[in-house]
Parts: C-alpha cells; structure tokens; sequence
C-alpha cells in the first residue's frame, strides 16, 4: 500500500505532463496576442533540450560523470542525420535511428578515458571534445558544408504501413518533439530505477564500494556516456530537422554549458528535474530576451539571468527537484502516523534478533 | 570441500621503499573464524586490500576454493564468493537500506541497460526476487524500521550493520570484516560478537576478521594471526598467541595490551 501510493504520487507529474502536452497547441489558438507558430517553434525546441538534458542527468546526476561536452554529441547527431537525409537520401526515421547511434559510439569511446579521469579533469577532457568537434566539421567543409552549414533540409516524415506520416507544421513537429521525448524520459525513468541504475548510483556514492559489490567500472561508465550520448545524438537530430538546417555555430561550448546549467537548475539526480530544468532555463532565455534595452547594455538580459542562476542556487541548491521534493514532504509528514527516524535509537544488541 | 577456503601464500607488497607486507602466509578454512590482529599500520587492511583485488602484490599468490584470484579484477571476486566490509563504511550513501542490499546483489542479477530500459519480461520478476531476498536480511539484523531511510542520515552502528547485510546478501562463502567493532561500545562489540557466529552458522560461512580490539577478537576468533611491521610474528589458537612472547612485545606500550588482560 504504502509503496503503491509512493509510486502513484512520482508518476503523477509525467500524466499532468501529457495533458499539457496535448493541452498546448489548443490553448495557444485562443490566447489572444501569440504567434502559436513561433510558441510551438520554441516549446519543440525546450524539448528536444529535455531530451539532451535528460541524458546528461543520467550521466552527471546518476553516475557522477561530468561532461562538458555535450554540444559536441549533440552536433554529431545534427550532422549525422542532416548529411544522411540530404547527401543519401535516406528516410528521416532511419536518419535519427543512425545518429542516434553513431553519437552512442562516440560516447562510449568518449568514456574509456573516463575510467582514469574524474572531477576537474574529465570536465577538461570532455571540454576539448565538444571544442574539437565545431572544428571538426568546419574543417571537412566538402562534405558538411563548412561554417556556412547545410541547409534545406526535407520535411520529417513516419512511415506506417501503406500511409506516411509527414510533419509539415510546427504543431506537427511539435507533436513528434513531444512522443519522441515521452519515450525517451520512460526509458530513462525505467533504467535509474533498474539494476543498471542502482549500478550508476553505487559508482557515483562509491567507486570503491561499487566495485567490492560487482559492478564493473568499465561497463557502466561506457554505458552511461554511451547512453548520455544517444540522447544528445538523437536530439541533435531533431534539432537540425525542427530548424531545417545548422551551421558549426549552434553547436558552441556555451551550448554544452546551458546543458549543464539545465540539469543543475532542474535537480541534479532527477529524470524529471532535468525535463523541467531545460524548459525552464529556455523560456527563461527566450523571455529575458525581451527586456528592454537599458543605456545601450544589450546583453543586460545575460546578467539577469546569471543572477537568476545564481540566486536558485544558492537557495535551492538541489533545483526545481528539490523544491519539489521538500513540498511533497511536507504534505507527507503531515499525514504520517509516526515521524520519520523514530525507533532509530534502539541498542545494537537488542535490533540484531538473529534466530 | 577439501583444502583451506582462502590461501594466501608468500604475499608480499611494497610502497615505495616501505614492504607494507612481507611474505605472508595465511590460511582460512572452511567454517572458520580467523583473526587478523596488530598494532596500527602493521598491514592487516594491506592484506585486505590484496585479497578484494584493490591492490596488486609485488609477489606471492591468492587461491579462493582453489582458483587463483592474484590477477582477478576488483569487482570480479564477488562473484567467486568473497564479500567484505571496510573499515570506515563505504556504503552507497544516498540510497535506502534496501537500496545498498540491492547493490549487494548486482552480480546475482541479470544484467542490461537496454533490457531495463524497455522493462523486458523478467525484469520486474528480478526486482521482485531481490526484494524479497533484501527484506530477509534486513529483518534478520532487525533493520526492517530502517528499509527506506537514506544510510547517511542513520548511526554510525547501523551503518556498519547495512554495510554488513550488503556483504551478507551477496551470499558469499567467505566473508572479510575491516575492524567491525570501530566506533562501536563495549555492550555493542558483545552483540557483534554474537552476531558474527550466528551468521557463520546460518550461512556456512568463513569469516577473515581485521580487528583492532584484543577481547572481540580473543572471544570470537577460532584461530588468529599477528601481524607486525608487515611480518607474521605468530598464529594460532587465540590463548596461544595470548601469552606469546614476541606478541606481547610487539603491543608493549599499546593502549591494546590492557584490554588483552579482560
């Protein structure tokens, strides 16, 4: 009963989410003053930076691997997938699927140097990767069109039988961004609440006691960079086909630091803090771009949301998660029949009643 | 089963110029309780450290029921049968009890990051299972009341207790205990005490004990070894190795030596 009612209260967010889900494009129509196109453009976009957050938080909030790199998976899957569809022709669907994949590769050899960096110096090591990989691609300008980027590229489409799905629309696209990230956040909420994410979790408390118990070091990190970067791949991928085109530019450093920034605000250690982290901080982004503009300081909108960061932290340093958490606490304990931690203080001797 | 459980024979590892262990021999047999006993830095969690796979020695073997382990990887003698303790506590802190006697059975469960992922069948059976065989144990150390708390927000004497469950549940043939009396009172080293032998009979059980504490280890040991300077200096049945003197000698002037006289 009482892990009944536990499990009903977390999966209670991800069914309200759903029906805001659906709710959206239908609300946007009748507000009166919004461009649902744009709203929609924007939402698709929070989502698809759920995605890569939501990898990312497994990989730092689960494992305790940090990564300063992430635009550069996310990159590859942009890549990857826009060179498949415009140079081979091949269908949007397998596209994703490929970048997906050719992204998980790379995290897993991204990974092997994990095994012997931690902290500071795989933040420095992921750092050159996502630094490497802009290069990279301006420099094989040939084939990935340089730093002016590819462009044109087609409409998504869903194969389903004898019919095609193709998204044509923004509210189309949005509904795609939206399955695509439902899927994605149910497979992750099952892996951290499974052997392989207890197996994360040990790593992250323990390295030493997580090796005593049997997890094997080398799989589970190269497991949770290769899957981070799944994510990051299959999101890149759905960026390039929401914008219909990217350049090296999109794919910066700050972008890997707004990742990070995402699942710190959302709440390290938690699938749906790190959702909600992401479409935070890019509405937020998006919002304070509209300040008005004080003595010529063009950027002051940057400052503000520095102070932003800033102040979160600092009083809710375990993000939007953690606020939720102590709120549902509170409700907790105040329909508890007996306080938490009682019956602790109990003699060794007398609790250890082995028969 | 024939033959010792665990033979350590000829173990010898260096730190820089200091032999931290040197050419140690040691046996466990089955059903025993040894005891590994000696001042502070005389190399008893060394030999720990060599047996779990943390550390490689410069020389000398490790058998496990007969297999070589010298050159096996940390997280593969779990499975052989070996599950130990330490001597600060290296529990999962952010989890639950049951959380940590979950870990305890990683190995024993199948494993896959694409079959969790799409909870395929079998999955929840296992969890299930594990659950199950984690609840046991936990009311069997009479830690049913702290299933679900996070272990870093319990004492520091029921930490060592989930610490010792997680060992437990892994369900091991041989099991290494790092100083388990370490922050404990003296009415709790007793209860431990207890609780050891009852868990060597319940679970078939060896047991290799690191101990600080002359009396715990006098009073539940089948046999001991002493260690000083990284030497073995004597071993043998705990009133033998009491009165011997090259013992004596090497504790004289340690505050341990007035606990051996209770």
């Amino acid at each position: 009963m009482h892990q009944l009612r536990t499990r009903g209260r977390a999966t209670a967010p991800y069914g309200l989410g759903l029906a805001v889900v659906l709710v959206i494009p239908a609300l946007l129509k009748v507000i009166p003053g919004v461009a649902p196109g744009y709203v929609l453009y924007l939402v698709s976009l929070a989502l698809i930076y759920a995605v890569v957050a939501i990898g990312l938080g497994i990989l730092i909030g689960h494992t305790g691997q940090i990564s300063l790199g992430h635009a550069g998976f996310f990159a590859i899957g942009a890549y990857a997938s826009a060179l498949l569809t415009l140079r081979l022709g091949l269908p949007f669907v397998v596209a994703v699927l490929v970048a997906g994949s050719v992204s998980a590769a790379i995290g897993f050899l991204l990974g092997l140097p994990a095994l012997r960096l931690s902290g500071p110096y795989l933040a420095v090591a992921t750092l050159g990767f996502g630094l490497a990989i802009p290069q990279l691609v301006v420099w094989q300008g040939s084939w990935t069109g340089g730093s002016s980027g590819l462009h044109g590229l087609p409409l998504a489409s869903l194969p389903l039988g004898a019919f095609t799905i193709v998204f044509r629309t923004d509210q189309d696209y949005y509904y795609l961004a939206a399955a695509v990230l439902i899927v994605l956040t149910i497979f992750a909420r099952n892996v951290v609440t499974s052997h392989t994410g207890r197996a994360f979790v040990a790593i992250r408390d323990s390295e030493i006691a997580a090796r005593a118990m049997g997890v094997d070091l080398v799989r589970y990190k190269t497991t949770a960079f290769a899957l981070s970067a799944l994510y990051a791949g299959i999101a890149g991928a759905l960026y390039a086909h929401l914008l219909h085109g990217i350049s090296p530019e999109d794919f910066t450093v700050l972008l890997s630091v707004d990742f990070l920034t995402m699942i710190v605000l959302g709440g390290l250690g938690s699938i749906g803090g790190a959702l909600s982290g992401a479409l935070l901080l890019t509405f937020l982004q998006n919002a304070l771009t509209r300040l008005p503009v004080v003595h010529d300081f063009k950027n002051l909108y940057i400052v503000v949301l520095g102070v932003i960061l800033i102040l979160t932290i600092v009083f809710f340093p375990q993000g939007l998660a953690g606020i939720a958490r102590s709120w549902r606490l509170r409700r907790a304990t105040r329909t508890l029949d007996r306080p938490a931690g009682a019956g602790q203080i109990v003699e060794l001797g007398e609790r250890s009643g082995v028969r | 089963m024939t033959g010792p459980v665990l033979e350590i024979t000829d173990l010898t590892i260096r730190f820089g110029g200091l032999v931290a262990v040197d050419g140690l021999d040691l046996r466990v047999n089955a059903g025993e309780i040894v005891g590994l006993i000696g001042p502070n830095g005389a190399g008893k969690t060394t030999v720990f450290n060599c047996i779990s796979r943390f550390y490689q020695p410069d020389r000398g073997t490790v058998h496990f029921k007969g297999r070589d382990i010298t050159r096996s990887g940390s997280h593969e003698i779990i499975r052989f049968g070996i599950a130990r303790t330490f001597q600060n506590v290296e529990l999962c802190r952010s989890m639950t009890a049951l959380g940590n006697l979950l870990v305890g059975q990683h190995v024993a469960m199948r494993s896959g990051v694409i079959r969790d992922g799409l909870r395929l069948p079998g999955v929840g059976a296992d969890e299930a299972r594990a659950t199950q065989r984690a609840d046991e144990m936990l009311e069997l150390l009479g830690l049913t009341g702290d299933r679900d708390h996070v272990v870093s927000t319990l004492p520091f004497g029921l930490q060592k207790l989930v610490e010792l469950g997680r060992a437990l549940v892994s369900d091991p043939a041989l099991l290494l205990l790092d100083e388990p009396t370490a922050g404990a009172d003296k009415q709790e080293i007793q209860g431990l005490a207890d609780l050891i032998r009852r868990m060597r009979d319940r679970f078939d059980l060896s047991v290799l004990v690191v101990e600080h504490d002359m009396s715990f280890v006098m009073g539940l040991c089948d046999r001991l070894y002493v260690l000083d300077f990284g030497r073995r200096i004597a071993e043998g049945a705990p009133a033998d190795v009491r009165n011997d003197s090259a013992v004596i000698e090497a504790y004289l002037g340690e505050p341990e030596l007035e606990v051996t006289e209770v």
